[in-house]
């Protein structure tokens, strides 16, 4: 029978449109932006302070992690004329267009620097390249969660507030997820550091996501986004409390590693995922804004 | 109307923004529904009984407008006391010859009236033996009399139309219209004091329907009975009432007017009948009245006749009238079907129309394609009716085998309307001039270039012969000026070939201009004028803001650019408006003539207190009071007494496949309907068992007809993409029917699959002591196309009214399964089996109209 | 800043950077009241637009088999059917002026039934989510007042698609790029009215200045609710509502949900300096972490 409209939905239908984008493209290019940020950082920190083999690794995943994510965001768009397109103008409204720049900048500067180091031409430029992304860093760990946040998604939207810090705390952990993978444990203090501090970041954010956020936390602890929000957290608080007992033991430093970057990976596909359920049940939509209606 | 005349229900939807009641009465809630202010739910095929009980309320409540049925209807008029009615024969009139199944009508007559031979039925009520031409009365709107009949304008007599028709509508009352319907008496009773009270001098209630009233073996009659209501209540001629036809194709009014009809010729002049020797003067002597407009006949006649044959066309040869082509018996086209079958009509042309989806019993259809010779289908698409011999559902059930038809098969393709100028006649009789927007491309041509060098061809093809039987087409004006690369004739030519020509060649601008001495030519009469002054005036198209509210520079309307047909009605019988509120026309002491913002429907000058002298011809014989001056009486008829096949009041009567025993009369169905035994063609038994739910077939907004304009289009295709049913909740859980799922819907006709939408919108009725449960069948889809399904058409028997050999399509009887339907030759077992059941294996005879079978209660 | 991300605006044409003298804001009042379920404007839309079909898919949802706004249905006309017992005394039918007048709403014995139709569309928003998070410009307001989509720079981010908080703008399958309604920018560059209105036979879709329109409406639903038709509302009519009012607004008979529409729509960007800003304290909380564990940690 012609179902009746329930909870004032049109036969279930969703309200919005879910986000376009394609998995894992978008989730592996916001992991992997937000860990080039973070070890470009790390990198000239360590460099600065003495931790050579630190810093080449945060060197090279920088501008690996780049690059990777720029290829990621152009398989998302289908052909690289599109991702130029993105820069034929600066938009501040748009959180793509202002990361687009951000990702561009931070991709040529951690390129050049790469590039000098492998060549050894030009070594004073490298450096300035290097230091230019690692203050562009910070930025490249959060500004994905703008991205996510500036949209009608009712799990992203509402999360704006939280969001940076999960993907700041996560792009931490998988920056020095890195660090610990690469770096002989002697060099690696600062990583391990990071990780917990970084894991601990996460976990509040995300936590409050899920309590501050009213029904619009509810898909981050559901379905499949919830069982990949879950595997994330394990994967990463597994990977900073091995990280934070590694000690010496380079085993377990790239046990904990892999466990960061992992648990950073699931955790975005994570928030994707959650963004998508919400998006595609009304409820998501409806219950709340009818509730802030009411209220008015 | 909102469904399938979207464009016109914008002015119900203005109508109901100022204050108008709107009420839709149809069986299933539909998008007009949802705009109504009152949906009436009911029964199909039971619109009389409903329309009988409101013409019983006005009777029996003393609601009719008085002066106005005194002054415009037969009202007063006596009958003869030969009559029998209904209610004393048991659902038959007087008159009725079981051995035809037809009705002798002498016995209808007005009192010391002589019934003269009404125009169009000259066997009607004569001893014709022919039982073909018995079939074929039928043909021009109907004034028979000769005499104006006797008066009794206190009502009272028991033999006046008055009372006559008070006793005949007796017995509906609001609980028969319940038992009947299924409407409930309060329902009614709404519906009744809406009507009655937006009557009358101050207010004018419109009835509007389509073929939801006239698909029925009694359709006219539907009409009729809201014709009589309309009269009792004075509701026609008056600006806001009247009852409106809304028609059906694109200039479907046109192709009557102009007929595509096999019994009538252009403005409804009768068809020649073979069998008879008649001259042009006999023809019309037996075909015209001799009062009214009609009266004028032979002017028309022969204005036609020097149209088509020019200067062949004198008075020594009677001006070509025995060039016209005969019919000897009904040649409708499912009498020509079953003709097909039986071998004796070998070549069909099909010209914009797709019988084997669009007309009732595909099956019957496919057989009669199947049994040519040769096929001409001219269309916009590659419909069903030109590939059925590959894909006839009959050749997957193994009926019929490719290899076996002989059928050949020409495809010529057509230009759509958009590629071709000329006019549309639409449904209130306005002509609009279409202009050409796009060029055709490849070989699709215009139809009147395919008829226009068709007959170029026969007649090149002729040329020199001395048979006389060559020469009404040798003869005929074929000289149309032809215009760009593909030699297309000049549609605007041929307009004004049907407006007509003086002795001058100037355009005519009025019908009252036709001589019948041959001095004028004219296509169609009621088209006099569309060309006047050398102006296409179909074309005009002045905003209806820069002229009065009645538009009459917009388009161009038979006749004279009318727009309301007896218009003298809106007026007292002194020539004042009935009231302020509805004023149109009013006499004009001063000027000494009628004014208002519409042509007035009588002469211009004829005053109200004119009396015609003794012996007057024509109009001349009309009052100044007789508003209807088409019949030969000038009045609107509550009673017909004379013209109709089925009796002179309508009769409520079941349909052939009906649920329940007739409620009203021991007479099951209407006694004179047409039936085509064959196999394949078998009605069900009354209350059947086997068969116990009422369907009924219909349109989406969404698909044309047969579907040949919408289905292989895709913007039209995906909005209504498959073939469905809709069923109630309740029929839903009755039968395990799932939404969306499928149902097998099956008759003794066939069985077809659809995909089942169950909503709240289908309703269960009771009605005759018991639940009636209605499925709806949009029949719209066939095999081709886009959105593809199998055809609502193939469940339905053909079975016609008698007057105009429509087919019952709007109400029968069905079983509905849940799941698909079997293929193959399981299909026809299944439909067999049914058959079996239902006790349907005799041979192909059956359902005899003889109405005397009132056990099997036919 | 802020009164360019969320808020009434007086001239949202203006505001977009186009001289003075620019024409006026043109908008939708589309007044379901009488809309009438024909879909004439959504054949007319694809028609004029050559949008591509959508689908042979019957959905089942009444009269509905379109389902949904997307890149390739840019009007929908959504159907809802209600049946509820009566509540009220039937219409007095017999004082012809005091019939029911508006809504899709007609009695029955012994019942409503209400079979809700109702034509929706882009909004046209004065805050347009999709126009603002467009990173490449392909998205813009026109000298109309109207937003639309240059097929030619969009590059298909897809970034509008979730920021519309009315679930409109969509990427079309097998092409990538954005497509919604543009309000018919050709037609009313040539003087014309959009295709869809223009094929309404009820006016159900009235198009015109977008001033002038939310005055109509006003009256409208002041009519309707003095003649008994208490549902009666309209949506998006509000330039103080979170998208700062539509440009395509509506007569509705129910809540707005009830046809598939947000209750209470918020652009996303009015909240866009509240996200830099957390991103800012989040990214130097990061920067902080990484200094410090350099910095104080062991090595
Ligand atoms: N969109 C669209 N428009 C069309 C057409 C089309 O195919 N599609 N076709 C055109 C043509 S050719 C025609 S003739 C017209 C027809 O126009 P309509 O007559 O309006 O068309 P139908 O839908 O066939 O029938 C009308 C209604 O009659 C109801 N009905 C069935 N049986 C009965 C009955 O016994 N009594 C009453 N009162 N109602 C009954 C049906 O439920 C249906 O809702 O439409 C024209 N306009
Ligand atoms: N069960 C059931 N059956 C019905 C009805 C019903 O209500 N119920 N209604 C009946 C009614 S009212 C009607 S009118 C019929 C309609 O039935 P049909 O007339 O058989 O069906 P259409 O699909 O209208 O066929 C018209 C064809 O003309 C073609 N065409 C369009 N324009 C042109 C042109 O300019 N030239 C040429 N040569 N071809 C053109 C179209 O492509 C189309 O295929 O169906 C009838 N059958
Ligand atoms: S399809 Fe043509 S004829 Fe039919 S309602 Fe629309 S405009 Fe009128
Ligand atoms: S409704 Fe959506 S697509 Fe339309 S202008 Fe508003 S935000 Fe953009
Ligand atoms: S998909 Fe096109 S229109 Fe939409 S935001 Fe991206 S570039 Fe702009
Ligand atoms: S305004 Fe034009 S583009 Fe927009 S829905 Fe109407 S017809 Fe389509
Ligand atoms: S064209 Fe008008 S009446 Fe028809 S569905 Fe669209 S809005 Fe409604
Ligand atoms: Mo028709």
């Amino acid at each position: 029978m012609v179902p009746e409209a329930k909870f004032g939905s049109y036969y279930g239908r969703p309200v919005l449109k879910p986000p376009t984008w394609k998995t894992p493209d978008v989730p592996v290019y916001m992991f992997l932006g937000g860990m080039a940020g973070a070890a470009a950082s790390m990198g000239v920190l360590a460099e600065l302070t003495g931790r050579p083999a630190l810093a080449r690794v945060g060197r090279f995943a920088a501008a690996g992690g780049a690059a990777g994510g720029t290829v990621f965001l152009i398989h998302d768009l289908g052909r690289p004329a599109r991702f130029l397109n993105m820069l034929r103008t600066f938009k501040p409204t748009s959180p793509l267009s202002v990361g687009s720049w951000i990702l561009a900048g931070f991709g040529t500067l951690t390129g050049a620097a790469a590039a000098t180091e492998v060549t050894g031409w030009l070594t004073g430029a490298g450096r300035l390249a290097r230091y230019g992304a690692a203050v562009l860093g910070p930025a490249m760990m959060t500004y994905t969660a703008v991205l996510f946040a500036d949209t009608a998604v009712p799990a992203w939207h509402e999360a704006h507030r939280q969001l940076p810090f999960t993907f700041a705390g996560s792009a931490l952990g998988s920056g020095a997820g890195v660090g610990l993978i690469a770096t002989p444990p002697s060099q690696a203090g600062p990583a391990r550091v990071m990780a917990v501090a970084g894991t601990a970041m996460e976990l509040v954010a995300e936590r409050r996501m899920e309590t501050r956020l009213g029904l619009a936390g509810e898909p981050y602890q559901r379905g499949r986004a919830g069982r990949l929000m879950r595997a994330g957290r394990a994967l990463t608080a597994a990977g900073a409390l091995a990280a934070a007992v590694s000690g010496r033991s380079r085993a377990v430093s790239v046990a904990a590693g892999l466990g960061l970057l992992a648990g950073s990976l699931v955790t975005r596909w994570g928030v994707f995922e959650a963004g998508r359920q919400s998006a595609t049940d009304p409820r998501y939509t409806v219950v709340p804004q009818r509730e802030r209606h009411a209220a008015r | 109307m909102a469904e399938c005349h979207p464009v016109g229900f914008q002015w119900v939807m203005e109508a109901k923004q100022r204050g108008a009641v709107v009420i839709h009465v149809d069986p299933r809630f539909t998008r007009t529904s949802a705009l109504a202010d009152l949906h009436v739910p009911l029964r199909a095929g039971t619109d009389i009984a409903f329309l009988g009980g409101l013409i019983n309320y006005v009777l029996q409540h003393g609601l009719d407008f008085r002066d106005y049925l005194l002054a415009y209807t037969n009202a007063p008029a006596i009958v003869s006391d030969e009559f029998g009615d209904t209610e004393d024969l048991a659902g038959l009139f007087s008159g009725f010859d079981p051995a035809t199944a037809s009705y002798h009508p002498r016995t209808w007559s007005y009192d010391g009236a002589r019934a003269a031979a009404p125009i169009g039925h000259p066997e009607m009520g004569a001893d014709d033996h022919d039982e073909r031409a018995a079939e074929e009365r039928l043909g021009a709107t109907g004034e028979p009399l000769t005499d104006k009949p006797r008066m009794d304008p206190t009502l009272t007599d028991p033999r006046c139309v008055y009372q006559i028709v008070k006793r005949h509508f007796a017995r509906y009352t609001p609980e028969m219209v319940e038992q009947v319907c299924g409407v409930p008496a309060d329902t009614f009773r709404r519906v009744a004091e809406a009507v009655t009270s937006n009557s009358g001098p101050e207010r004018t209630t419109a009835w509007v329907y389509s073929v939801g009233w006239t698909q029925h073996t009694v359709g006219v009659q539907y009409i009729r009975a809201a014709s009589i209501l309309q009269l009792l209540l004075g509701n026609i001629g008056r600006p806001g009432g009247g009852i409106l036809a809304l028609r059906g194709h694109a200039s479907i009014q046109g192709s009557t007017d102009i007929p595509t009809l096999f019994n009538i010729l252009p403005g409804y002049i009768p068809m020649r009948r073979a069998h008879r020797r008649q001259s042009l003067d006999e023809f019309v002597a037996a075909d015209a009245g001799r009062t009214g407009f009609w009266g004028n006949m032979k002017a028309y006649a022969v204005s036609l006749l020097k149209a088509w044959w020019g200067e062949a066309a004198q008075p020594d040869n009677d001006f070509c009238f025995d060039y016209l082509p005969r019919i000897d018996g009904d040649h409708g086209t499912y009498r020509t079907v079953l003709d097909q079958i039986a071998g004796t009509v070998k070549g069909y042309f099909v010209v914009g129309e797709n019988p084997a989806i669009g007309s009732a019993n595909g099956t019957l259809q496919r057989l009669g394609l199947a049994n040519l010779e040769w096929l001409v289908v001219r269309d916009l698409q590659m419909i069903e009716t030109a590939t059925f011999w590959r894909d006839a559902p009959e050749i997957e059930t193994g009926q019929l085998r490719t290899e076996a038809i002989g059928t050949e098969v020409f495809v010529l393709p057509a230009a759509a309307h958009t590629e071709k100028p000329g006019t549309f006649t639409n449904t209130q009789r306005l002509l609009q001039w279409r202009h050409q927007a796009v060029e055709p491309t490849g070989d699709q041509r215009s139809d009147l270039w395919f008829y226009y060098h068709l007959g170029r061809r026969i007649r090149d093809k002729l040329a020199g012969s001395t048979d006389p039987r060559d020469r009404p087409v040798l003869d005929l004006t074929w000289d149309y000026p032809t215009e760009g690369g593909h030699d297309e004739p000049s549609a605007e030519a041929v307009l004004r070939e049907i407006n007509g020509v003086g002795p001058d060649g100037a355009a005519l601008s009025s019908y009252t201009q036709l001589a019948d001495d041959g001095s004028t030519a004219c296509g169609c009469w009621i088209y006099c004028g569309c060309f006047a002054d050398e102006v296409n005036q179909p074309a005009r198209r002045r905003p209806r803001h820069e002229q009065s509210w009645v538009a009459p520079e917009w388009g161009w309307a038979w006749p004279d650019n009318r727009r309301i047909l007896y218009n003298r009605a809106s007026a007292d019988p002194q020539g004042r408006p009935w009231s302020a509120r509805k004023a149109y026309l009013r006499w004009d002491p001063d000027l000494r003539r009628w004014t208002g913002p519409d042509r007035p429907d009588i002469e211009a000058t004829k005053p109200p207190d004119f009396q015609p002298e003794p012996g007057a011809q024509a109009q001349h014989a009309l009052s100044g009071t007789d508003a209807f001056i088409m019949q030969t009486d000038g009045r609107g008829w509550l009673y017909v007494p004379t013209g109709l096949m089925d009796g002179p009041l309508p009769t409520h009567y079941e349909p052939p496949d009906s649920p329940v025993a007739n409620p009203l009369y021991a007479q099951q169905a209407n006694p004179t309907r047409q039936v085509y035994p064959h196999p394949d063609n078998r009605t069900h038994e009354v209350g059947s068992q086997v068969f116990p739910y009422v369907f009924t077939t219909y349109r989406l907004t969404e698909h044309h007809t047969a579907g040949g304009m919408s289905r292989f289009l895709p913007y039209l295709a995906e909005l209504q993409p498959a073939f469905f049913c809709e069923v109630s909740p309740e029929l839903a859980a009755e039968r395990g029917l799932e939404h969306l799922g499928w149902a097998t819907i099956v008759t003794a006709r066939a069985a077809v699959e659809a995909r089942v939408l169950v909503t709240p919108r289908m309703r269960p009725l009771r009605a005759g002591g018991r639940t009636v449960h209605q499925v709806g069948v949009p029949y719209h889809w066939g095999g081709n196309g886009l959105s593809v399904g199998d055809s609502g058409n193939d469940l339905l028997a053909a079975t016609l009214d008698p007057n105009v050999h429509i087919q019952e399509s709007k109400a029968a009887t069905c079983d509905i399964i849940a799941g698909r339907r079997p293929r193959g030759a399981d299909l026809r077992r299944l439909v067999g089996n049914y058959r079996v059941r239902a006790g349907l294996t005799g041979p192909a005879g059956m359902e005899r109209p003889d109405g005397t079978d009132q056990a099997r209660g036919t | 800043m802020s009164n360019h991300l969320s808020g009434p605006v007086e001239d949202v044409t203006g505001q977009s950077g186009y001289p003075a003298g620019h024409p006026p804001r043109m908008g939708f009042f589309t007044d379901t009241s009488v809309c009438i379920g024909c879909k004439a404007c959504e054949v007319a839309c694809k028609e004029w637009n050559l949008v591509p079909e959508s689908g042979m898919d019957l959905l089942g949802s009444s009269y509905d088999n379109t389902g949904a706004l997307g890149a390739d249905t840019w009007r929908h006309v959504a159907f809802v059917e209600q049946v509820r017992p009566r509540e009220s005394a039937p219409v007095d039918l017999g004082m012809p002026a005091v019939g029911r007048p508006g809504g899709q709403e007609a009695a029955d014995a012994d019942r409503d039934v209400t079979w809700l139709m109702a034509s929706d569309v882009c909004k046209h928003c004065t805050h347009a989510a999709c126009l603002d998070v467009c990173p490449t410009g392909s998205l813009f307001r026109t000298e109309f007042g109207t937003v639309v989509v240059q097929e030619d720079i969009c590059n298909g981010c897809g970034y509008c698609v979730p920021a519309c908080p009315y679930g409109v703008i969509d990427i079309r399958a097998g092409d990538g790029r954005a497509w919604k309604c543009t309000l018919c920018y050709d037609r009313l560059r040539g003087g014309l009215e959009p295709a869809c209105a223009k094929a309404c036979p009820t006016d159900s879709i009235q198009f015109g200045p977008w001033d002038e329109l939310r005055g109509r409406a006003q009256q409208r639903v002041d009519h309707l609710r003095a003649s008994g038709v208490p549902r009666a509302r309209l949506y998006g009519a509000d330039p103080d509502d979170g998208v700062g009012g539509d440009g395509a607004f509506f007569l509705l008979l129910d809540e707005p949900e009830v046809y598939g529409l947000p209750p209470d729509p918020v652009v996303t960007t009015r909240d866009l300096p509240a996200m830099w800003r957390a991103a800012g304290v989040a990214a130097a909380t990061a920067a902080a972490v990484m200094v410090a564990a350099f910095l104080g940690g062991r090595r």
